[in-house]
């Protein structure tokens, strides 16, 4: 078993951060890189990208968005509990190298997945421009975290809670109008990253997202995370995660990522009738 | 030798006893039961007993068949699976899934003018009767000689190299990726196939005889090869599998209800998707059912189909009904639980709706041209005869390539120009120092059984390399 040390709520009880004693894993992953995860038995096996990993104490941290039948069985996992199996590190490292200045875009837990990419590039001596945003306020997550590792921190809600008020491209947008931009990272929601790779494609800026389709075993073995990119079938598992944001068929993937919708439906909704 | 067939031939073979075909195809459990111990004798009185046995010669690892079968004719079915481990450590499961058609029973004498002798349930008798009653003897470990090696993969050439190592008194730790045991066995070939009960039985044998199993580690990313010799590995065998699905490359292919046949049987065995929602691992289960292929892998697809409920389960294949790769006795079956076969056909593309997922398949007929590399005759298009096949799960079985995972992070191992690992057919050394391989990574897609084979021969080789040295 896989225990967790350390457990956090966010943005209300929607989110929440497992540290979790993986030391092999720990001792080997970059940023970038994700594990899959399966709680039991009978559990699913989840892709998640790891928001931070801690070699010494032999941790890995996942941050997780409560959006189905198995985060929700993660969710009830206490300290001293854990998950049965968790594989990694698996996935590409982010190719982290000096471009000059970078900008960081994320949003929801996608800013998880963003935070240690954001410090790779600045330890990598780039001049690093972040944007964050959220639905509202209270759901954001990561903001000082964030702030302790770029040298701009911008933040956006939709509804004007905070910060911005809009999305995140919009505050993109001003940025590259003022800076000689060398490279933009956006992670976050498909939608977010299919706009954020929309615009930097008219300013002519290399962009890299981390795709997060369904996979099974994440070692090129099924074909089920299979994305079109370029025009070519990659399996982001062992491809990716991270492709170049303006060569991705995000449209491909937001109807793939509907495949199971109905069947998580009933999951979700067994689950809940049996913890009630 | 010529023996006298004539005289003795006078029982015929014993059926074997099965689910029938309409009930099983609506569920998960095993097809045929397996001979009680009557049934198992009399087949066994058939065996001639040849002073030159050609099933011997057409067994990969070469099991005493003619010796088995005559302490099985005797009642002594404890002593005749002593026998069977002997060449072959995985007797439950070959008993099962080797193509005996083409191997022991497509060179047994007595089929040359009748049926020949059930190898293949007689062997699968001996072992379940072994797991069954507990009534065999354990083999004994050798003493200790403080080598270790490492297995990378728990398919059924690592399982083999791990069995044959433990008892020559090395420490074995098996490191697969995978959060269970067995590779394709676990993962691939169905329950209703090859029970998953009994795979894990085998590999609980070899923990129980010491062999350390390492779960959830990949090979070249947890752990790298250059890593387990620092950690004090004497010796590493690589047994990953082919492991890489291929695709079709025509449009349409990444709609939603096209799996590779990898994906498909992964969710449904390992995952247990067939039993969703008791587990959590959802499934297209899909009405209108097309396999692309015809390979063991395919007809274990187009079966499962049936069993998630499909109305109806098609296998489309470019060839003809004489080139079908499978197993005889799998495209039998599948036949009586209603697979449908289309030969000679191809697939152009798929189509979808606007909600991306699959509707129907463009295919085009084929006719016979001339023979090909492998001496089978080439399918050449028939212009012009594209027609539509509606469906709502396509499941693409045309064949793996080697996964690059594990190749492209070890060091010094040569591959060949399709990514496969080059080892010496002899002994399965690489080309790299203390490192062997053997199975589906080395020979590309192949059978349960030269994997054993290839297990074994590697194990030989290593034992001699831990006692005298490359
Ligand atoms: C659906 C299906 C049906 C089949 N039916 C038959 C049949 O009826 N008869 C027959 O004889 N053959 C059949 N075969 C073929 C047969 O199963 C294979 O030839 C055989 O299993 C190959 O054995 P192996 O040990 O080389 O590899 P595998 O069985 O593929 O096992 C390899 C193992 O290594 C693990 N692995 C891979 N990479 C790593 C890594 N980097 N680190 C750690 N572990 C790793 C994998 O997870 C897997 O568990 C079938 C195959 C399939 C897919
Ligand atoms: S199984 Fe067939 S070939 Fe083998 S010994 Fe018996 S009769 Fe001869
Ligand atoms: S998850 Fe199976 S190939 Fe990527």
């Amino acid at each position: 078993m896989f225990k967790i040390v350390r457990r956090e709520e966010m943005s209300g009880g929607t989110v929440v951060l497992n540290e979790i004693e993986a030391p092999l894993i720990a001792r080997k992953a970059k940023p970038g890189q994700f594990v899959i995860i399966k709680a039991n038995e009978t559990g699913e096996r989840v892709p998640l990208t790891m928001a931070d990993t801690d070699p010494v104490k032999g941790t890995i941290t996942l941050i997780y968005m409560v959006v189905g039948k198995s985060t929700a069985l993660f969710k009830t996992l206490k300290v001293g509990e854990g998950y049965q199996d968790i594989i990694g590190p698996l996935g590409k490292p982010t190719h982290l190298e000096n471009v000059g200045t970078a900008v960081c875009v994320g949003g929801g837990t996608g800013i998880a997945v963003l935070h240690p990419i954001t410090r790779g590039l600045k330890q990598a001596g780039n001049k690093v421009i972040s944007i964050i945003g959220a639905r509202s306020k209270n759901i954001l997550i990561l903001e000082d975290q964030m702030r302790a590792v770029s040298d701009e921190l911008h933040v956006c809600t939709d509804d004007g809670s905070y910060g911005h008020h809009g999305f995140v491209t919009e505050v993109l947008k001003t940025v590259l109008d003022k800076n000689k931009v060398g490279l933009v990272v956006g992670i976050g929601p498909v939608p977010m990253m299919k706009f954020v790779s929309k615009i930097t494609k008219d300013y002519g800026v290399k962009t890299l997202v981390s795709l997060n389709p369904i996979m099974i075993d994440g070692t090129g073995m099924c074909g089920g995370c299979r994305v079109t990119v370029g025009g070519k079938t990659q399996f982001a598992c062992v491809d990716g995660p991270e492709f170049d944001g303006h060569l991705v068929d995000f449209d491909e993937l937001t109807l793939r990522l509907q495949a199971y919708c109905e069947d998580e439906k009933e999951c979700y909704n067994n689950f809940c009738t049996l913890k009630a | 030798m010529a023996e006298k067939p004539e005289k003795k031939e006078k029982t015929p073979r014993q059926p074997m006893p099965e689910q029938e075909p309409k009930a099983r195809a609506r569920n998960f459990e095993e097809v045929p039961y397996g001979y009680g111990p009557e049934a198992a004798v009399k087949e066994a009185e058939r065996c001639l007993q040849c002073k030159n046995p050609a099933c011997v010669d057409g067994c990969p690892v070469a099991v005493d068949i003619p010796g088995f079968i005559n302490l099985i004719k005797q009642g002594e079915f404890a002593r005749s699976i002593s026998k069977i481990w002997e060449k072959n450590s995985l007797p439950a499961v070959c008993g099962r899934v080797c193509p005996q058609e083409m191997q022991c029973e497509g060179r047994c004498i007595i089929g040359k003018k009748g049926e020949p002798v059930a190898i293949g349930n007689l062997e699968r008798f001996a072992a379940d009767f072994a797991r069954k009653s507990g009534e065999c003897e354990l083999p004994t470990l050798a003493q200790p000689t403080g080598k270790r090696v490492a297995v990378v993969g728990s398919g059924p050439a690592g399982l083999t190299v791990a069995g044959d190592l433990i008892l020559k008194g090395h420490q074995v730790t098996i490191y697969e990726a995978f959060h269970k045991p067995g590779g394709v066995l676990v993962y691939g070939i169905p329950e209703f196939r090859l029970p998953k009960e009994i795979v894990f039985s085998e590999v609980a044998a070899l923990e129980n005889m010491g062999v350390k199993l390492e779960l959830n580690q990949v090979i070249g990313r947890t752990i790298t090869v250059e890593e387990l010799f620092a950690e004090g590995f004497d010796a590493v065998f690589l047994g990953v599998g082919a492991g890489l699905p291929r695709f079709l490359n025509v449009p349409g292919e990444n709609l939603i209800g096209i799996y590779s046949a990898n994906e498909y049987l992964t969710r449904s065995n390992l995952m247990k998707a067939y039993r969703f929602p008791e587990y959590d691992t959802p499934i297209i289960k899909g009405r209108k059912v097309i396999t692309l292929g015809a390979g063991n892998v395919a007809m274990d697809a187009a079966r499962t189909a049936l069993r998630l409920g499909a109305e109806s389960s098609s296998i489309v294949y470019r060839r003809s009904r004489e080139e079908v790769p499978a197993r005889a006795a799998e495209v039998h079956h599948a036949e009586e639980e209603g697979v449908q076969f289309h030969f000679l056909t191809a697939p152009v593309k798929f189509l979808g709706n606007e909600k991306g997922r699959l509707t129907g398949m463009v295919g085009l007929k084929m006719a016979l041209g001339e023979p090909d590399d492998s001496g089978r005759r080439r399918p050449v298009e028939i212009k012009g005869s594209e027609f539509e096949m509606e469906c709502d799960l396509a499941i693409i079985a045309v064949g793996a390539n080697a996964n690059p995972l594990l190749t492209r992070s070890t060091e010094g191992l040569q591959l060949n120009k399709w990514g496969y690992i080059v080892a010496d057919e002899a002994t399965g050394k690489t080309s790299r120092k203390a490192v062997w391989a053997g199975g589906d990574i080395v020979t590309g897609s192949a059978t349960v059984i030269l994997a054993m084979g290839a297990g074994r021969k590697a194990a030989d080789s290593i034992h001699d390399y831990l006692v005298r040295g490359w």
